[in-house]
């Protein structure tokens, strides 16, 4: 009965050679609050853990002309504290506090909410609403993913053997413009998602909404972005009417599943109404925004 | 495969222990260094009873590795009570009755005093938010809230 | 014998206050020891295997393999245990039959649950533990498999024992069934006395099986020595059961074990047996070595006892004047893998708080593929009453009655013949529905999607056998024993109720929970029990001390002991006549033991009857948001009658902790199996027990109506508080949204699924 091999390399590259050159399976260990736990479940058995803690362009935070990018593994709760981010990104944040208690988020990553590619996972709606792109180090060299495609199926990312998101990057915010998640469980914390919407959306100086995107999570096999949905704001004053499209939109787009979290029919209801709610804010966010 | 050594800070101690890859820094605590201040009520981050902080952070220790710990400052609640007297948080919790059974104490105590270096005057739902990743079964919450937020009002006085 | 006085009216010093526990700061600062934190050199680990399969024939287990793993000392299985006889031993209401109780520990012919412990093993690490149990091979014969208690009770349901006939009927059954128990409990003519009902409602309910949620997994150490001797250092409510369960399916002497009390992390019913302490045991006496187990949190969600899931119908019929004339339940739960379900105490309680002279309750113990029900905090008791409170929210309504006035028209009050024999013996309940009346907040208008609702809950309370030991040091400083494990601060009011008695200053007396070899016999601490049983040992034991500090005084001044008297912690002359001595203190007496008759000690055991029962009435005021089902507890006001509380801050505790529990109930909690019979939620993260941001701050009312045959008045208060909760609820969403709930838990996708419904759809 053989130990895990550890390593903690000290660059993206590094992790990069030792994730794709392994023998038997490899997983990259960032907070290891989805792995450490999959491990104790026997759902997966690695030979092999590649940390990524000490890589440096992975844990920290930069701005560059109204641009963000964030390391995929630092910790949520270090995201959260950065006073800028919150101020640029609050939809992203809502969605980032929800990842799982402050135990939970002093480890866990946005990295790895993201490539465990549970369909419910928090940060993914939000991240896609903000039309976010995450930076992907592999062994053929660097390259840039929509989120939205990053996740594929329950448990399966788009990443290639060896493949490592470094970092995520959020577009320059244009004046006027305002994100919200929200997300139903059944308790006020400490839940899985049973349903998870982010709204990202920019009003002109009318108040007439020119851009909008909206993500949904929990209600199909992957996160989705829904232009539809989006289509429903957009050209509006974000009005009853405008809403009750986008909610419309929103719950057409879910293809849910029973499970122990919740039924079809509840998501599909409740994504409508979360919408609605999320655009609200949004929208309120924007309009105070300058 | 030899076991990892590891050196590390725990409640300002150096402490070195040996470790496999795969036990947790909870396993460590309490099977390596007898340390059983430190509770496993669910080993998958959703009880909170094994809160301790990493480099002054808030963490599940279950969740973390012991090999991650090298090189790092572990709190546990064993280092909590300063120089022969408690912590204000401990003494607010025997004053206002805060524990029954009292198995959830320490992580409550561990996520409590984190939660008061971050904010030192939170209101009622800011306290029970913080500390919803700490499971009670026992007391329905309602006295640890009360006794965070004494102790919260004391230490704001001293 | 000594008598038992009335409560006083003098003004008491300690008891009623509010003094940090004894025990505290061990649990502040990480010392105290639970039933994992034992460890002894040479200590092995231990590991249990568990059917995957809800329901499967045992062929055989090969476990070869794991013996021949490096590390592993030794492998047992259910063969490894002696056969027990078939025979339910003990009060009809909790026996114990211990046939089922070995195969429980471990399986024998067959797996009735998925978690059934089919073997375990001891190995040098937990990691070799681990890798052992997946070298054992087991050959199952899955079988058919059945949970809900209705499918259960179907003619074609598979069965978990060939040979079961329903005890309870008469004649019996010639075709055996799932249903092990039919119990009956009539008063008048409930049936008949329907028709002279100006309303009646009927209706059925269902509820989900729910955890105790503990947050401390069953843990314990054991060392079995080759002389037959051993010791168990276990996390129960009661470690003189665990000896005896203990030593029973062992086949050892009761007093060739000793258990060590650990602290405890959380029971509500569920640590009141045992699960790992035979296993550990056993592994130890084939080893030779110490056997440390601890369950997973995964173990215990599947392979400890919850409480029952139930179908209940319920039929009850009021005069238009709120009088209620008749009242009849049908309670079938379930039981298990074993049967055992608290439905008897569902029978007993479901209409206990209420006057009526006509009550039929049948209950049906049903087995199933789930683990044995274990007790969960005034078992059976809180079903029954959410199917009872909701019936008559529904009649106070069609009657336009205000639900606190129907309950108050129809209160049990001493002298109620209750449903199950006895008359009631105390006042109390009446008290609690005045109080909410009294409420300032009853009163306060809602709004919009909010509700409020109102209910009642009875439990017995127990009394019982228990033992303490009192020493009075050198130094004059107090020691008392006794063997009732502490779960919620229990050390803190025997301390009280001993210092108060023998007047000294609390600070002086320590309270400790001392092991099976240092104490008489002490039932569990459970049945909300301690306070009064123990409490009355521990006043026993110290108005013993009382008479003999009073003889050594008489002794020192050479008066006749009828001259001493014991006031505020002194002997004193009881008169003038007397002489004139200046009065002595525990201290002075102490310093003088030695030639006054040496050490002095006092042993008091009971057997305490005459224990009042629990009464709780409770409101609640919800908002319901429409669009999505979510709950929202705005107010929670629970009222009980505690008798007197000894350490005020304790007794709310355990009221506050019964309402997070019941709303926990009510809300969310619930055991989610797949079609195979296995349990898909079995971690804290999907059975979801409230948190704290779920939660408002509660408001406890204490209503005090003293019990006269405790010391200080005592009642049991850790229980009822559970029951009336998830009543309270459904009726409050039934205020707020005009629907009716009628099946637990009234999660959002129920709530939201029945407000769609009800709208018309």
């Amino acid at each position: 009965m053989s130990d895990i091999r550890f390593e903690t390399p000290a660059t993206a590259e590094a992790a990069v050679a030792l994730l794709a050159g392994a023998t038997g399976t490899a997983k990259l260990l960032a907070g290891g609050t989805d792995l450490l736990i999959q491990m104790r479940g026997g759902m997966v058995e690695p030979a092999l853990l590649v940390s990524v803690k000490n890589i440096a362009e992975m844990n920290m935070i930069a701005t560059h002309a109204g641009e963000f990018r964030i390391g995929a593994s630092m910790s949520c709760m270090a995201l959260i504290e950065n006073a800028d981010f919150v101020a640029a990104w609050p939809g992203v944040i809502d969605a980032v506090k929800l990842i799982g208690s402050v135990q939970v988020k002093g480890r866990a990553s946005v990295g790895g909410n993201v490539c465990n590619a549970s369909p419910a996972a928090d940060s993914v709606p939000a991240l896609i609403a903000a039309g976010a792109r995450a930076v992907i180090a592999g062994p053929d060299g660097r390259r840039e993913l929509a989120v939205e495609q990053l996740g594929i199926g329950p448990g399966r990312n788009a990443l290639a053997r060896g493949e490592i998101v470094t970092s995520f990057i959020l577009p320059r915010r244009p004046a006027r413009s305002g994100d919200a998640y929200l997300r139903f469980t059944p308790r006020t914390e400490m839940d899985i998602a049973v349903v998870g919407v982010g709204v990202n959306i920019t009003l002109d100086e009318r108040g007439v909404c020119c851009a909008a995107r909206v993500g949904l999570g929990a209600v199909a096999e992957r996160a989705l972005l829904v232009p539809e949905a989006a289509a429903a704001l957009v050209g509006t004053a974000v009005d009853d009417a405008a809403l009750a499209r986008l909610a419309g939109a929103a719950s057409a787009a879910c293809r849910p599943i029973d499970d122990k979290r919740g039924t079809k029919a509840f998501r599909i209801k409740v994504a409508g109404v979360l919408a609605r709610r999320a655009a609200e804010i949004a929208k309120q966010r924007a309009l105070e925004a300058s | 495969m030899a076991k990892h050594h590891v050196t590390t800070t725990i409640n300002g101690n150096p402490v070195e222990y040996l470790c496999e890859t795969r036990q947790t820094l909870l396993e460590v605590l309490r099977d390596e260094l007898d340390m059983t201040g430190t509770k496993e009520g669910c080993g998958t981050g959703d009880c909170g009873a094994c809160s301790v902080t990493l480099d002054g952070r808030l963490v599940c220790s279950c969740l973390v590795l012991g090999v991650e710990a090298a090189g790092k400052a572990v709190g546990t609640i064993e280092g909590m009570a300063e120089g022969g007297g408690l912590h204000v948080l401990q003494r607010k919790f025997l004053e206002h009755a805060a524990l029954q059974c009292g198995i959830c104490t320490p992580g409550f105590l561990v996520a409590a005093r984190s939660l008061l270096e971050a904010n030192p005057d939170p209101s009622e739902e800011e306290v029970r938010y913080w500390l919803a990743g700490n499971l009670c079964r026992c007391t329905g919450y309602q006295k640890i809230i009360e006794a965070v937020l004494d102790a919260a009002r004391e230490m704001r006085e001293a | 014998m000594l008598t038992r006085t009335k409560d006083e009216e003098k003004t008491l010093k300690v008891v009623g206050t509010r003094p940090v526990r004894p025990d505290g700061e061990p649990k502040v600062t990480g010392l105290a020891q639970y039933g994992a934190d034992f460890s002894l050199p040479g200590m092995l680990w231990a590991k249990i295997l568990r059917s995957p399969h809800a329901h499967a024939r045992i062929r055989a287990i090969d476990a070869s393999r794991a013996l021949a793993l490096p590390g592993v000392k030794a492998v047992i299985t259910g063969a490894d245990f002696m056969e027990q006889p078939f025979e339910y031993v003990g009060p009809e209401r909790v026996a114990v039959n211990y046939w089922h109780m070995t195969r429980n520990i471990m399986a024998r012919e067959k797996a009735l649950y998925e978690g059934h412990a089919v073997a375990a093993v001891a190995a040098v690490s937990p990691a070799v533990a681990a890798a052992a149990l997946k070298l054992i091979d087991v050959d199952y014969e899955v079988l058919p498999h059945v949970i809900d208690v209705d499918a259960a009770m179907a003619p074609d349901a598979p069965l978990l024992f060939e040979d079961m006939i329903t005890r309870g009927v008469e004649p019996a059954p010639t075709r055996p069934s799932n249903v092990s128990k039919q119990i009956d409990f009539r008063l008048g003519d409930a049936d008949a006395a329907f028709a002279a009902a100006d309303e009646v409602v009927e209706m059925s309910f269902k509820t989900a099986p729910v955890h105790q949620g503990y947050i401390e997994p069953h843990a314990c150490l054991a060392r079995i020595g080759a002389d037959g001797q051993g010791e168990l250092w276990s996390a129960s409510q009661g470690h003189f059961v665990v000896r005896a369960y203990t030593a029973k399916l062992l086949g050892m002497e009761i007093g060739n074990l000793l258990v060590h009390p650990a602290e405890i992390g959380g029971g509500f019913g569920g640590k009141t047996v045992i699960y790992v302490e035979p296993v550990a045991a056993m592994l130890s006496r084939k080893t030779g070595h110490p056997v440390k187990i601890m369950m997973s949190r995964e173990d215990v969600f599947r392979a400890t006892g919850p409480t029952s899931g139930a179908s209940m119908t319920v039929r009850i019929g009021v005069k238009k004047d709120g009088r209620i004339v008749a009242a009849r339940g049908v309670f079938r739960f379930q039981a298990g893998a074993f049967p055992g379900s608290p439905v008897m105490n569902a029978c007993m309680c479901a209409f206990a708080p209420y006057d009526i002279a006509n009550v039929h309750t049948t209950g049906y113990d049903v087995v199933c593929n789930r683990p044995k029900a274990a007790a969960y905090r005034a078992p059976g008791s809180p079903i029954s009453a959410f199917a009872v409170e909701s019936v008559l929210d529904v009649l106070a309504g069609k009657i336009g009655m205000d639900p606190l006035a129907l309950r108050l028209k129809n209160a049990a009050r001493t002298g109620t013949q209750t449903a199950y024999g006895p008359k009631h013996a105390h006042d109390g309940y009446a008290e609690t529905v005045e109080a909410l009346m009294k409420h300032p907040a009853y009163k306060l208008p809602l709004g919009r999607n909010q509700g409020r609702g109102v209910a009642s809950g009875y439990w017995f309370n127990g009394g019982g056998e228990s033992a303490a030991t009192v020493h009075i040091n050198e130094d004059g400083s107090v020691v008392i024993a006794t063997g009732s494990m502490d779960i919620g601060g229990s050390r803190a009011s025997m301390a009280m109720m001993a210092a108060e008695t023998l007047g000294v200053p609390y600070e002086k007396v320590r309270s400790t929970v001392a092991d099976t070899g240092s104490v008489g016999y002490n039932h569990v601490t459970g049945g909300s029990r301690v306070t009064y049983a123990t409490g009355i040992a521990v006043v026993d034991a110290c108005r013993k001390i009382i008479d003999d500090l009073r003889g050594r005084a008489a002794q020192i001044w050479d008066v006749n002991p009828s001259g001493v008297v014991w006031e505020e912690g002194h002997a004193r002359p009881a008169s003038a006549e007397v002489g004139d001595f200046a009065p002595l203190s525990l201290k002075a007496i102490a310093a003088k033991r030695a030639v006054t008759g040496g050490p002095i000690v006092a042993e008091a055991a009971v057997n305490a009857g005459g224990m009042a029962p629990g009464f709780a009435t409770q409101f609640c005021d919800v908002e319901v948001d429409p669009e999505t089902g979510a709950v929202k507890i705005l107010r929670f006001v629970a009222a009980q009658d505690v008798g007197r509380a000894i350490h005020p801050s304790y007794v709310e505790g355990q009221i506050q902790g019964a309402v997070a529990q019941g709303i926990g109930w009510a809300l969310n909690e619930e055991y989610i199996y797949d079609k195979n019979g296995r349990l898909s939620n079995a971690g804290f993260l999907d059975y979801r027990i409230p948190v704290a941001s779920d939660l408002p701050s509660f408001d406890v009312v204490m209503v005090a109506v003293p019990n006269p045959n405790h010391p200080f008045g005592v009642k049991g208060v850790g229980e009822v508080g559970i029951v009336p909760p998830m009543a309270a609820i459904a009726n409050a969403i039934q205020q707020a949204t005009g629907t009716r709930m009628t099946e637990l838990p009234m999660s959002p996708p129920r709530l939201l699924a029945a407000l769609d419904s009800a709208e018309g759809a």
